[in-house]
């Protein structure tokens, strides 16, 4: 008898537990139904349809991802996207892990480094990108006033289609902090034990890095790489500004800085093409996935986790 | 984290500086300091650069050579900065949805986190899941949905799409998950000679956990801030009318006339950032832990 009652009581206290639990996290919850469930659903039913806004959706089945495997814009914004995150992304990671190990030397004017590092990630994107194209005008512009020093050729940064891509990936360099901080974060947690039973087996700093410092560290390679990817393959801002700011139409010179998030935009919101977009969306989200779980697999070859190995 | 730079002063000093090993160490300290110092000032000159262009006159950043300092400060161009766009109507516009959003996601963010850390319910892994795998979600997904359901609602043109977005959106993943890891720090003890006195969660939530959840809530507040501030993709979608816009999209209007105003635009530009970089100088320890433990800005 004792043993029942003592049964439902905590049944009670969990069921209790439930109910506060769900009251707390109902902010979130609700979030979830509006602003992600429901959309997600209806992005899904648009991508099928024909809308405009205006009207009501009609129905096309497939048609919209059927035009967009044939839709040559898409492709180059595709490219234009994937060029960015190759050359972009990855060499702004490996910077921003240099300029770590670098500060993590506890060298002198550790904190003032830190700050300078850290305060072009606080400009806003509109203020950063502005300035930056002035900085790149290619004939009053600091950059290549400075290149005319050196005698190095001074390219026409902002409207020759070659060199709009590396603008903005120049320009992505200066807003590496955040990733230079997390890397930071990650080195101070790398017991110096490990470095010192190094030393004493005389080490040399380049073993030591690869066999104690990368793999530590790889975790935090991890979730910067697959942010990275996720963040990069929604650019956005910066190439929206650089077209625009120069008077261009979105897309910039021979569209070489349409990117698939700004080519998304203009479809839905210039040609209005909600189901177009919409698919597009769904075409985005599939890549990423995809690119996210394949980074996932590779990852057992070299991320280690504390402990393992 | 030891930011106090001189402590490594007196390990430096210890070492015999003669001994081949010392030699080494202050060799690779100055290789350190050589690096550091070249990329810092390549970091910096942006910003000297943005403050210069800020008080030439026109002809003076339109010449080749390049004018490095002006003959006279031109503080002429910030006051044009201000005449030349209803630049206090966008800054008023841009404060009161940076204040809206953070008033929400202060309220709600430390409910969700503390259902997700401190009360232990059926599910609540499984839901801590999918919140975490909303990140995953491209923004784009969402995005035509959310605005037709605005549309409807015929809130376009006004701040409700933008302050509800920050509330509810993907956002409050990466605020809950911060929040969350400052509260599994707290002793549970705290919270379970409470419950033996009687207290209910919600009072243990307002009374123990709250008093102690202010750095947490600073930090999240903060991010909000300098999201809400420049934030330019947002107020694109929703904001059409010059009425309503903020000063992300009301910096473009320097751009529309057929030739760019560089002077009064840059000056513009260091009004726009500046109370960020102060906001940086009071607070900073908060964001370098905020973001070690997240990973956002």
């Amino acid at each position: 008898m004792a043993a029942t009652t003592l049964q439902s009581e905590s049944k009670r206290r969990a069921r209790k537990r439930l109910y506060t639990g769900l009251l707390f996290i109902s902010p979130w919850l609700f979030g979830l139904l509006v602003f992600q469930l429901l959309p997600i659903m209806t992005s899904l039913y648009y991508s099928l349809t024909d809308f405009n806004l205006f009207g009501s959706p009609e129905w096309v089945g497939v048609d919209n991802f059927v035009a967009l495997a044939h839709d040559k814009k898409m492709y180059l914004s595709l490219y234009n996207t994937i060029f960015i995150t190759i050359f972009g992304l990855f060499p702004q990671i490996a910077f921003a892990l240099v300029i770590a190990l670098l500060l993590n030397r506890d060298v002198k004017g550790k904190s003032l480094y830190r700050t300078i590092y850290f305060l072009p990630t606080l400009v806003p994107a509109i203020a950063g990108s502005l300035l930056w194209m002035w900085l790149l005008n290619a004939q009053y512009g600091l950059i290549n006033e400075v290149l005319g020093y050196l005698h190095l050729p001074a390219p026409n940064w902002l409207l020759d289609p070659k060199w709009t891509k590396p603008s903005l990936i120049l320009m992505g360099f200066w807003g590496t902090g955040t990733t230079t901080i997390m890397y930071l974060a990650a080195l101070q947690d790398v017991p110096k034990l490990y470095y010192e039973a190094a030393s004493i087996d005389g080490a040399s700093p380049w073993q030591k890095f690869w066999n104690i410092t990368f793999p530590a560290i790889s975790p935090m390679t991890l979730f910067l790489v697959i942010m990275g990817l996720i963040g990069s393959f929604q650019y956005f801002s910066q190439g929206y500004i650089f077209a625009d700011g120069n008077g261009q139409a979105i897309g910039g010179p021979e569209n070489s800085i349409l990117f698939y998030a700004i080519y998304l935009y203009q479809t839905a919101f210039s040609f209005l093409k909600m189901g177009y977009a919409s698919a597009m969306a769904w075409v985005l989200f599939v890549i990423v996935f995809i690119l996210t779980i394949i980074v996932f697999k590779t990852s057992a070859k070299w991320v280690y986790y504390g402990g393992e190995k | 984290m030891s930011a106090n730079p001189t402590q490594t002063v007196p390990h430096v000093r210890k070492l015999p500086t003669r001994s081949k090993a010392g030699r080494r160490v202050i060799r690779e300290k100055i290789f350190a300091h050589t690096i550091l110092i070249i990329v810092g000032l390549l970091f910096l000159a942006p910003f000297i650069w943005l403050v210069i262009t800020s008080l030439k006159t026109e002809n003076e950043i339109f010449t080749v050579p390049i004018k490095w300092w002006p003959d006279e400060l031109q503080w002429k161009n910030y006051s044009d900065a201000i005449s030349m766009i209803p630049f206090v109507k966008y800054t008023l516009n841009t404060i009161l949805i940076a204040l809206l959003s953070i008033l929400g996601v202060v309220i709600i963010t430390p409910m969700v986190a503390y259902g997700f850390s401190r009360i232990d319910f059926k599910g609540r892994n499984f839901l801590f899941f999918i919140m975490m795998g909303t990140i995953m979600l491209p923004f784009q997904v969402t995005m035509i949905p959310i605005y037709v359901m605005f549309n409807k609602m015929n809130l376009i043109n006004s701040i409700w799409p933008l302050v509800l977005s920050s509330w509810f959106g993907t956002g409050i993943a990466y605020n809950v998950f911060l929040v969350r890891q400052f509260f599994m720090g707290i002793p549970h003890e705290l919270s379970e000679s409470a419950k033996i006195d009687g207290a209910s969660e919600f009072r243990i939530y307002t009374q123990i956990i709250m008093p102690l959840a202010k750095p947490a809530v600073l930090t999240i507040g903060l991010f909000t801030f300098l999201g809400a501030w420049g934030d330019f993709q947002g107020p694109l979608i929703y904001l059409n009318d010059p009425e309503k816009w903020t000063l992300s999209i009301g910096l473009k209007q320097f751009l529309r006339e057929n030739r760019v105003a560089w002077g009064p635009l840059m000056a513009a530009a260091t009004l726009f950032t500046i109370p960020i970089v102060i906001l940086y100088f009071f607070v900073q320890r908060k964001f370098i832990e905020g973001i070690s433990i997240t990973g956002m800005k």
